[in-house]
């Protein structure tokens, strides 16, 4: 899988990057816990830009081209920046019978973005995900963490809105 | 906790608390603590319809009426009927509200919870019978056929409160294992109860433990598969979500079984309730003295950990969990050696999914032969399906192996919905195949699905109508395949990005009658050369739909229509002029502007008619959903 990367310049804090090497600190004496400390760096920064990785390299004692290698491998981890608000369709076969697809269509030809996009503002990203379990609200979707449910194109307007 | 007999004084004296659920029977010489109990839902899919909300002002309503000592309100794991979610029921009544809001939350308080007086009109209709009365849960179409083995505590007990697990009976299996069988005993146990893996594969799982016992190594592990990934599929989710204890007690059997003394949970990341629960649990049975050193005084060691996976569909295979709890990419390894011999860090390993060891302390307590007087020949005990798609019942079943598809959907799942036709049924997710509408009657057992080209696979179980093309279908599991290859092996990688490409090319009608030759062959090279269970199951799909929906193909490639309308380089949409009265709302919606205005004016009708120029249509199908006057079809 193809991972967007984020054209955006970084932009850590020094409190995130102090957070960073606590947690880096807490796990360096065990190498398998490689992924454990990206998954807590991403939700520090919210996404895993290669400076971010260059740290955790260095911090772990393993090659950088390994973090780059893990973090490209899994689909939890982002290399671009997520929106203020991130939407998320399931694209998940119960979901997909239902029409999540042309949830999806629909969201990119109103934002005006592509999958794991964000719109110039910086308010709006988007992207698929597999399954997030509420098979029995299909199709779904989310804003951050907020549920939607038993939808149709028809909502979309109004979601949006809520977020404007 | 020391000793099997603490166990039983803590099982005896937390009865009280939770024998109201347990049905009439369970009541009678029984003394509850207080009158009722109220179980809200907390599984993944009534916590995003906010179940949360409805605990809270349970609470609260229940502490200003006074009702503190005499309602508990328990959050539970899954009911299973997720499409009426959020659930709430209230016992001894055993009255199952559906769709419950907090809105109606004072209300129950005030006439049921107070007044006495169940508030039919917010239950589940099918439970209320024509004269008032209550039908009980286990008589409603959706449960009477179900035989709750797995699922046995989940929507029954609080999985945050390791006293319920345990007046539930809980970790007595673990007790008699550890105090009166051999390792060597248990195995024999688990063997004769005929359990096969509830991953996809189906392996015995006696075998599979018998496998690694005797291999000598300093350290051994037990790892339990929680990374669900076919799309679709949440039984693993549910028990780790409902009943988190009972997964640690037989890891616990599967380590002094095998002698491993350390175990790894890979769970999915995107099962946040499930982990937490399960982080829970494994603190409380840690508090307990029901994981670490010297458990029940029997000299056995056991702990374990969790690990979170970040979303690769391929770590659902063994060897490749194996590499990703190891902190790398997790690509798969070849086999052998098989994990049994040399699996995580190099060291002989037990690998079983949720499900599968869901099932274990029960065979334990009741019996090798219990469990094996469920099912069918070959395929033993229950097993729990997720359905989902075009069926009424969205939710979790657990039936016998060698319950007919026909009584899962029409029965259990309460068919179709909207009036349309029963298409087929798709089990195994990405690594499956589909069960045409003329197989209905087909038992569904391990071995009867991998006679027709499907597979159990972990229990998905998707309901397709008349309005899924097959054709796309496939398409949409080979994207799947193709994302989620983890590009180690050519065949797999190559392979499945060609098959993605020709059936690409023939939902945009450019396919040809050889493509699909080519295609079949294209599967069968896949499915012999690739290095994991992945490459190998992943032209299933397409094989099953060209198996037994060959004429949609067809359709597709001759006369370039899509059957089912899905297609949408074959679709046309139309507008009939004569139904149109020209309100313009498709216009106004429409958003590639390809909607205009004609000189037509329909006899009755005010406004000349609309038309859609096809050449600019997008074919989103905007206009069909707007027009009141289903003057817009497509085909």
């Amino acid at each position: 899988m193809q991972k967007k990367i984020s054209n955006l310049p970084f932009k850590g804090t020094p409190e995130q990057e102090a957070a960073l090497r606590r947690i880096i600190a807490d796990n360096a004496h065990d190498k398998s816990r490689l992924m454990a400390v990206m998954q807590q760096a991403q939700d520090i920064y919210g996404y895993l830009p290669i400076e971010v990785q260059a740290i955790i390299a260095e911090g772990m004692g393993v090659p950088l081209e390994k973090v780059y290698g893990v973090s490209t491998f899994y689909a939890q981890f982002s290399l671009s920046q997520k929106g203020q608000y991130s939407i998320s369709v399931c694209l998940g076969t119960a979901c997909y019978v239902k029409g999540s697809g042309e949830l999806f269509n629909r969201l990119q030809e109103i934002l005006g973005i592509g999958a794991d996009e964000c719109t110039p503002d910086g308010r709006f990203s988007l992207s698929a995900c597999r399954c997030i379990g509420a098979c029995g609200l299909a199709p779904v979707l989310t804003v951050n963490d907020e549920v939607y449910g038993r939808l149709s194109v028809k909502d979309l307007d109004a979601i949006l809105a809520k977020y404007n | 906790m020391k000793t099997v007999a603490e166990l039983n004084q803590l099982r005896a004296a937390n009865l009280k608390y939770v024998v109201l659920r347990k049905g009439a029977e369970a009541l009678k010489d029984a003394n509850p603590a207080g009158k009722r109990n109220v179980l809200v839902c907390g599984g993944t899919g009534c916590t995003s319809s906010h179940s949360d909300a409805i605990v809270e002002r349970l609470r609260s309503e229940i502490k200003e009426a006074g009702l503190e000592n005499e309602v508990s309100v328990i959050h539970t794991g899954c009911f299973g009927l997720c499409a009426l979610g959020p659930i709430m029921i209230v016992y001894p009544e055993g009255s199952f509200y559906s769709r419950m809001s907090e809105e109606n939350v004072p209300r129950v308080v005030r006439e049921h919870l107070l007044g006495g007086k169940v508030c039919t009109d917010l239950l589940y209709q099918e439970t209320v019978n024509s004269d008032g009365s209550i039908k009980s849960l286990d008589q409603t179409d959706f449960y009477k056929k179900q035989v709750r083995v797995a699922l046995r505590n989940c929507g029954v007990i609080d999985p945050e409160n390791i006293n319920e697990y345990i007046a539930c009976d809980g970790y007595q299996a673990l007790a008699k294992v550890l105090t009166e069988y051999t390792p060597e005993d248990v195995i024999r146990i688990i063997t004769d109860s005929g359990l096969r893996g509830r991953g996809g594969g189906g392996f015995p799982t006696g075998r599979k433990w018998a496998l690694c016992a005797p291999n000598k190594a300093p350290q051994k592990y037990v790892v339990c598969n929680a990374d669900e990934g076919d799309p679709g599929a949440f039984m693993d989710r549910s028990v780790l979500e409902g009943d988190p204890h009972c997964i640690i007690e037989a890891m616990a059997i599967a380590g002094y079984a095998i002698g491993a003394t350390k175990g790894f949970v890979y769970v999915r990341a995107e099962y946040p309730i499930a982990v937490k629960r399960l982080s829970i649990a494994i603190r409380e049975a840690r508090e307990a003295g029901l994981l670490g050193k010297n458990i029940f005084g029997s000299g056995f060691d056991f702990d374990m950990e969790i690990r979170l996976g970040a979303g690769a569909f391929v770590c659902g295979e063994e060897t490749a969990l194996m590499t990703s709890i190891e902190g790398n990419r997790g690509e798969p390894r070849p086999r052998p050696p098989y994990p049994a011999v040399r699996g995580l860090y190099e060291s002989p390993t037990v690998e079983n999914n949720v499900e599968t060891f869901a099932n274990v302390p029960q065979i334990i307590l009741r019996g090798a032969a219990w469990f094996a007087g469920m099912g069918t020949e070959k395929s033993k005990g229950t097993k729990v399906f997720a359905l989902g798609g075009k069926i009424q019942h969205t939710g979790l079943v657990e039936i016998p192996m060698g319950t007919t598809l026909n009584e899962i959907v029409n029965e259990i799942g309460g068919g179709v919905p909207g009036g349309k036709k029963f298409k087929a049924a798709q089990t195994g997710g990405p690594s499956g195949g589909c069960i045409p509408a003329r197989l209905i009657d087909t038992e569904v057992d391990y071995d009867n699905l991998i006679s027709i080209g499907c597979m159990m696979g972990s229990g998905g179980l998707i309901v397709m109508d008349e309005d899924t093309c097959m054709v796309d279908m496939a398409k949409f599991f080979l994207e799947f395949t193709v994302d989620e290859s983890c590009g180690k092996c050519t065949p797999c990688r190559v392979g499945t990005k060609r098959l993605l490409e020709m059936l690409d090319k023939i939902t945009r009608g450019e396919g040809t009658l050889e493509d699909l030759d080519r295609m079949e062959e294209l599967c069968q090279y896949i499915k012999a050369n690739s290095l994991c269970g992945l490459g190998q199951t992943a032209p299933n799909p397409v094989l099953s739909t060209l198996k037994f929906f060959r004429e949609e193909y067809v359709a597709h490639v001759v006369d370039k229509k899509c059957p089912a309308g899905v297609c949408k380089k074959l679709l046309k949409y139309e507008i009939d002029p004569d139904k149109c009265i020209g309100c313009g709302v498709c216009a106004k919606n429409c958003p590639a502007d390809a909607i205009q205005r004609t000189d037509y004016v329909a006899p009755g009708h005010k406004l000349a008619s609309m038309q859609i120029d096809s050449a600019v249509c997008v074919k989103c199908g905007v206009c069909m959903t707007n027009c009141k006057f289903k003057a817009i079809t497509k085909g």
